[in-house]
């Protein structure tokens, strides 16, 4: 693609109408996660893995926020980190900040880190198997949690613990109270996990892929039961995940990520149905159930890069059809002129914002 | 597209039984049983892509093990097309997790060809042998410098590529693909998927695809047989069924499937409906505790049966026709 002049022009004069932006859309609520530049590295033999370059990420009150990639992309250990779960000596933080509920992640004290998860931001897994403790009846670890950050009597919060479970459409609360994990199906599970994170009323709920090892039918109910609460509590999801067509149904807006940073950001149905990202673009048309039965399905050609060795331009340039001698440089995560101000692409050449119409139709 | 190829059928499964022993009593005799699969019976014709569907625990892969030859049914027969040699149709497999379906000890090329020395086919020339490999790598797209290196050292993508080749190895008459792409990424699941169909377009393959991604078995088969709790409940043309389903339990699963074009209503909140446990059995229709349409009639077992209207799209219920 051709970079025409009047869209250069427009770009280059672009860094004073980018600030405002960023002061608009953060409205007058405060955000309850906001990542800022965010970089992180894994220490490995003779070097560092770059896990996150530079992200900035935000989810206001009651929020319902995709972020998508493939793995390796950095999306869940964005997530870890806004709880600051990742194992202390395994990781160095070498930039930016992060801030929950507006106060400072990286500086907190441990004790204190160890108020805020659950209250301020509680967390799901993918697997509930392993984030539940086996040898625990469900009853015990739903209470313990409760009264960890209540002052409650035993049986105040069973009573709590059992109106949590109801609350999730569990049918009889009183069985899975004194059900061990492993007498539960994966779909029960993950209804017990919700009901955990809920217990304490997070303004944030961060859920990491949470039915990737469910059956399609039990991840919609799972889905809608997340989304109804959250939205009838106010609070905010940070929802990672690989599947963009469950980000298409349950997301306000959305992050792609690729190669640990924010490729592209914006609402989500202007995200997927005209994305502005190559690499968004290819995403959606590798999917099957957007090609023809039986046609080719475009792939992006070569691989992730090494993050051992991060590409000092724009990431995504080595698989790029259209990368040039301008992809050398890195593109800076900015809104285009004429879209959304909520919209932001990291791209030298984005994609034209028309097809989107034609995009719809090819879905069936 | 080459849809139904006309062809005599390789795999012949007819009302197949599978029951797994649950406890035993003092003597050793199983005294209850998962009942896995429920009478299924089906055909996969030479050429054809057939795809399975369904959710975890519906009996597709105990299925896939039956039709390997891995497991006998409890009851029922599986028939398998003579080949020209006087040997049974081969079936080979394609696991879902290819980093723990080939062997972490031997360097990609001794996987690749493993099955034909296993099936005593191979020559006993080394240099034979990688050369085989070689082109075998080839026809996945591997590099064929790269046959020595161990399985831990190629990306997802490229594992897969390893166990297509290994199941092609022996020139199968049937290959099963079991999950095939669920381990991988979005544009990884694309390249393995175009390899699949170029595959089968240049060697005239005949798969069995089970899956629990229906856009992939849309995008992959010709014929579709949906699975619950061990029966086919409707079987027919891939696009009849994954687009006009008449199941109710097709619906339901094609209904929850995201799509990105089709939002779910904001407040439709479901209690939790899972598949029923298979110890004991329901009477008469399987789904009739789901059924949204669940009426008198239901108490009977029902048959899967074609409709006069469409003669290749069988369907497991007797209301489903009347809707």
């Amino acid at each position: 693609m051709s970079a025409d002049p009047a869209s250069l022009q427009a770009r280059a004069g672009r860094s004073a109408p980018g600030l405002l932006a960023g002061a608009l859309d953060s409205g007058v609520a405060e955000p309850v996660l906001e990542i800022r530049d965010l970089s992180l590295e894994f220490p490995v033999f003779g070097g560092a893995v770059c896990a996150l370059g530079g992200v900035s990420l935000r989810v206001m009150p009651g929020e319902i926020v995709g972020v998508v990639g493939e793995s390796g992309s950095g999306k869940s250990v964005t997530a870890m980190a806004a709880l600051r779960l990742l194992p202390p000596g395994g990781h160095r933080i070498t930039g930016g900040s992060l801030r929950l509920c507006g106060e400072d992640v990286l500086a907190a004290s441990e004790a204190r880190m160890r108020e805020w998860r659950g209250r301020r931001a509680a967390m799901i897994f993918q697997e509930p198997m392993t984030a539940l403790n086996p040898t625990r009846r469900i009853g015990d670890q739903l209470t313990g949690v409760l009264r960890a950050h209540h002052r409650l009597g035993r049986r105040e919060a069973l009573e709590r613990a059992e109106a949590l479970l109801r609350d999730m459409m569990i049918p009889d609360p009183d069985r899975v109270l004194r059900a061990y994990p492993f007498e539960l199906s994966g779909g029960m599970r993950q209804r017990v996990m919700a009901a955990m994170a809920f217990s304490c009323d997070p303004a944030l709920l961060i859920a990491d892929e949470p039915t990737t090892a469910l059956d399609v039918t039990v991840q919609r109910q799972v889905l809608q039961l997340l989304r109804f609460r959250a939205r009838e509590r106010g609070a905010a999801i940070l929802f990672i995940t690989h599947d963009m067509a469950v980000v298409s149904q349950f997301c306000d807006r959305v992050y792609v990520m690729y190669a640990g940073t924010v490729v592209e950001q914006g609402p989500t149905g202007q995200v997927l149905n005209a994305p502005r990202h190559p690499y968004t673009r290819g995403l959606l048309d590798g999917l099957p159930e957007r090609a023809a039965p039986g046609s080719d399905l475009a792939s992006i050609p070569g691989r992730v890069p090494d993050m051992r060795r991060p590409p000092q331009g724009c990431v995504f340039s080595d698989r790029c059809a259209f990368a040039d001698d301008m992809c050398w440089r890195r593109p800076a995560l900015e809104p285009l002129p004429g879209d959304d101000l909520q919209r932001r692409v990291a791209c030298w050449h984005p994609l034209p914002p028309a097809p989107a119409a034609q995009a719809l139709g090819d879905v069936q | 597209m080459t849809a139904a190829v006309p062809g005599a059928p390789v795999l012949d499964a007819h009302e197949i039984h599978v029951r797994f022993p649950l406890a035993r009593d003092w003597r050793g005799r199983a005294v209850r049983h998962a009942h896995a699969l429920n009478g299924v019976s089906l055909q996969v014709r030479r050429g054809e892509a057939f795809g399975i569907v369904g959710e975890s625990g519906c009996g597709k892969s105990t299925l896939a093990a039956v039709l390997m030859g891995l497991l006998k049914p409890s009851e029922g027969e599986l028939r398998r097309l003579p080949r020209a040699d006087g040997r049974p149709a081969d079936v080979q497999i394609v696991f879902q997790d290819p980093q723990s379906s080939l062997d972490p000890r031997l360097p990609a090329w001794k996987v690749i060809i493993e099955p034909l020395v296993a099936a005593g086919r191979g020559s006993v020339d080394r240099a034979a042998l990688r050369a085989r490999a070689e082109v075998l790598a080839r026809q996945v797209g591997l590099r064929p410098e790269q046959l020595g290196r161990y399985v831990h050292e190629f990306s997802g993508g490229q594992r897969q590529r390893i166990a297509i080749a290994r199941a092609l190895a022996t020139e199968p008459d049937v290959i099963v693909l079991d999950e095939p792409t669920s381990a991988l990424d979005i544009s990884v699941q694309a390249q393995i998927l175009n390899l699949l169909r170029e595959l089968r377009r240049a060697h005239g393959l005949t798969y069995v695809l089970i899956s629990h991604n229906v856009s992939v078995v849309r995008h992959l088969c010709d014929r579709v047989a949906v699975m619950y709790l061990g029966q086919v409940v409707e079987q027919g043309p891939a696009a009849q069924v994954l687009e006009s389903p008449r199941h109710p339990y097709t619906r339901e699963l094609l209904d929850a499937v995201p799509r990105l074009d089709r939002p779910w209503p904001e407040d439709e909140l479901a209690p939790p409906a899972e598949l029923p446990g298979n110890a004991v059995l329901p009477q008469g229709c399987f789904f009739r505790g789901r059924c949204p349409w669940a009426t008198t009639g239901c108490d009977r077992p029902q048959v899967l049966l074609a409709r006069p209207d469409a003669p290749l799209h069988a369907y497991r219920c007797h209301v489903a026709g009347t809707r």
